[in-house]
């Protein structure tokens, strides 16, 4: 199974966020790294979406979705870093 | 244009459907509030069955800009579920639902707004190219300085996505290399194959320009490409990728 | 706002009485993965029982499979809707790893190569429900589809059959493993449709 980037999380994370997450700093919890979650790998063909970073390969976010719900866990970033409109 | 405040469900009218290539069609939708997308943004397609069953495939969008006319050009995928509805039955008329603009990671815009005057690699394998249409008619149209440079890989001529439109732009100035891997045209002076690292070395500006540098195709294309581009001393964090899924 | 798509009807979809609710009868099958596969050499492989006191028992591959391997007929049903009837698989009954294992615990964590995880009342892995599972469909597991060995519970839905299996260990609560932490049910019956939380 091989993966697609982060912005493919760009549909999903629209409907919850009113800014863009894809263009979002997160740094991962298991190894320390900072980057895009733009830039994670991210597997889709799957129970639900699961993103990784792009480094040591451990799970950043998981998103789980059916018509009316979404699931997010955002448990493998420390915390994101989004830059404010202009 | 920040069009990710105004990511939204739209109603679109197929106003425009004719083949592209022997397996793909370029789709024109009229969407009325359509906010206007970025270029490198895609849109989300769903489709519903009489019995509720949805299906749901992300397309780049192929035009950049305000207007309400959102331009596709979808491949057919031999297993596909969504594609082959959208090149085979798809109509002029039908109406389709989409969810865009979406993507902020995989998007070009102007000097006059990103204040980056680096030069600008693109590297296309087969339908990966649309995003990068969107991206060089954005450029025209803003008249940008940034030196743009295309590199579109094909399997043979026929495979190759708006060659009217990139002969046009290649007029006008813009570089554009192509690498054949199957079949060259008549006049081609090197033979067909696969393209290599050196043939991207010889291509695509050089790491010590700095470029910015928009690789998009399918996975296998993607990570072969940015591998050697860091091999050849680009920097990881100047390299964005769209990768397609598969082979 | 969905609108029927006009001309759309999907892939083909069967109907069959024998489907859980929301479920589709499907003739491939589909790989679902949250990760990269895993590639690992039988001569590597290993399981361990983990008690719900430390205690640990393994096997190396050619030490599980003779406790004895069996075949089983079962239809599959993956929460993503699709169903597989009828299905072929060989394996070594959990009854059988966990005989002559003393436990109090009432809950096991399956645990895969690459990190997997997912919870299971201990009861509903034995009595001939649950097996370690080494082929499918007359070959040998592909590693795409959880081979060399992969966790085969056909009565919950199909996450819960953890692909890369390598061990099990008891537990006294139900503690989420990874796609339960994520969204999804705790137990998993398909024929009371127990999908999410």
């Amino acid at each position: 199974m091989t993966h697609i980037d982060g912005n493919a999380l760009a549909g999903q994370l629209s409907d919850l966020f009113a800014f863009d997450l894809t263009t979002a700093i997160g740094r991962c919890v298991n190894c320390g790294t900072a980057g895009m979650i733009g830039a994670a790998m991210v597997y889709v063909a799957s129970p639900g979406t699961v993103a990784r970073c792009p480094h040591c390969g451990a799970v950043l976010a998981t998103i789980v979705e059916t018509d009316d719900t979404i699931w997010l866990s955002l448990a493998g970033v420390t915390a994101i870093e989004v830059a404010k409109k202009a | 244009m920040t069009a990710a405040a105004r990511t939204a469900w739209y109603t679109g009218t197929v106003v425009e459907a004719r083949p592209e290539t022997s397996s793909a069609r370029r789709i024109v939708i009229d969407v009325p509030d359509w906010p206007g997308n970025d270029a490198g943004q895609h849109l989300d397609v769903r489709l519903t069955a009489p019995d509720g069953y949805q299906a749901q495939r992300s397309y780049s969008i192929a035009s950049a800009g305000a207007g309400t006319r959102v331009e596709l050009a979808v491949d057919e995928l031999p297993d596909g579920e969504v594609s082959p509805f959208l090149v085979e039955d798809l109509a002029v008329g039908d109406k389709l639902e989409l969810h865009g603009p979406l993507g902020g990671y995989f998007v070009w815009m102007p000097q006059a707004v990103t204040q980056d005057a680096r030069p600008v690699q693109l590297i296309a394998g087969g339908s990966g190219v649309v995003p990068f249409l969107a991206m060089v008619r954005a450029h025209a149209d803003a008249a940008d300085p940034t030196p743009f440079r295309l590199l579109y890989a094909v399997r043979q001529p026929d495979d190759v996505f708006y060659r009217q439109e990139l002969a046009k732009l290649a007029a006008d100035g813009l570089q554009i290399d192509y690498v054949y891997s199957r079949t060259a045209p008549h006049d081609w002076p090197v033979p067909a194959g696969r393209i290599t690292k050196e043939a991207l070395a010889g291509f695509a500006i050089p790491a010590s320009d700095k470029p910015r540098v928009y690789i998009c195709g399918s996975t296998g294309f993607v990570e072969l490409i940015a591998g050697w581009l860091i091999e050849l001393g680009h920097d990881a964090g100047d390299i964005r990728t769209e990768r397609f899924g598969g082979k | 706002m969905s609108f029927v798509t006009r001309g759309f009807s999907g892939r083909n979809r069967e109907r069959d009485p024998r489907l859980p609710p929301g479920q589709t009868k499907v003739e491939d099958w589909p790989v679902l993965s949250a990760g990269p596969t895993p590639k690992i050499d039988t001569a590597d492989w290993s399981f361990t029982v983990t008690t719900e006191t430390g205690a640990q028992t393994h096997w190396s591959w050619d030490e599980l499979r003779a406790l004895g391997i069996e075949d089983i007929t079962t239809d599959i049903h993956c929460v993503t809707h699709w169903s597989k009837l009828e299905m072929p698989w060989r394996g070594v009954p959990i009854d059988k790893i966990l005989a002559g294992i003393p436990t109090h615990a009432k809950y096991v964590m399956a645990h895969s190569y690459g990190g997997y995880t997912t919870n299971v009342p201990l009861d509903e892995l034995l009595n001939g429900q649950a097996w370690v599972a080494f082929e499918a469909e007359g070959v040998p597991l592909d590693p795409e589809h959880g081979g060399p060995a992969r966790l085969l519970v056909p009565h919950l839905y199909f996450w819960k059959s953890a692909k890369w299996v390598n061990g099990l260990t008891l537990m006294d609560k139900d503690d989420p493993g990874f796609w339960e932490q994520a969204g999804y049910n705790l137990h998993g019956d398909p024929w009371k449709e127990e999908r999410y939380w």
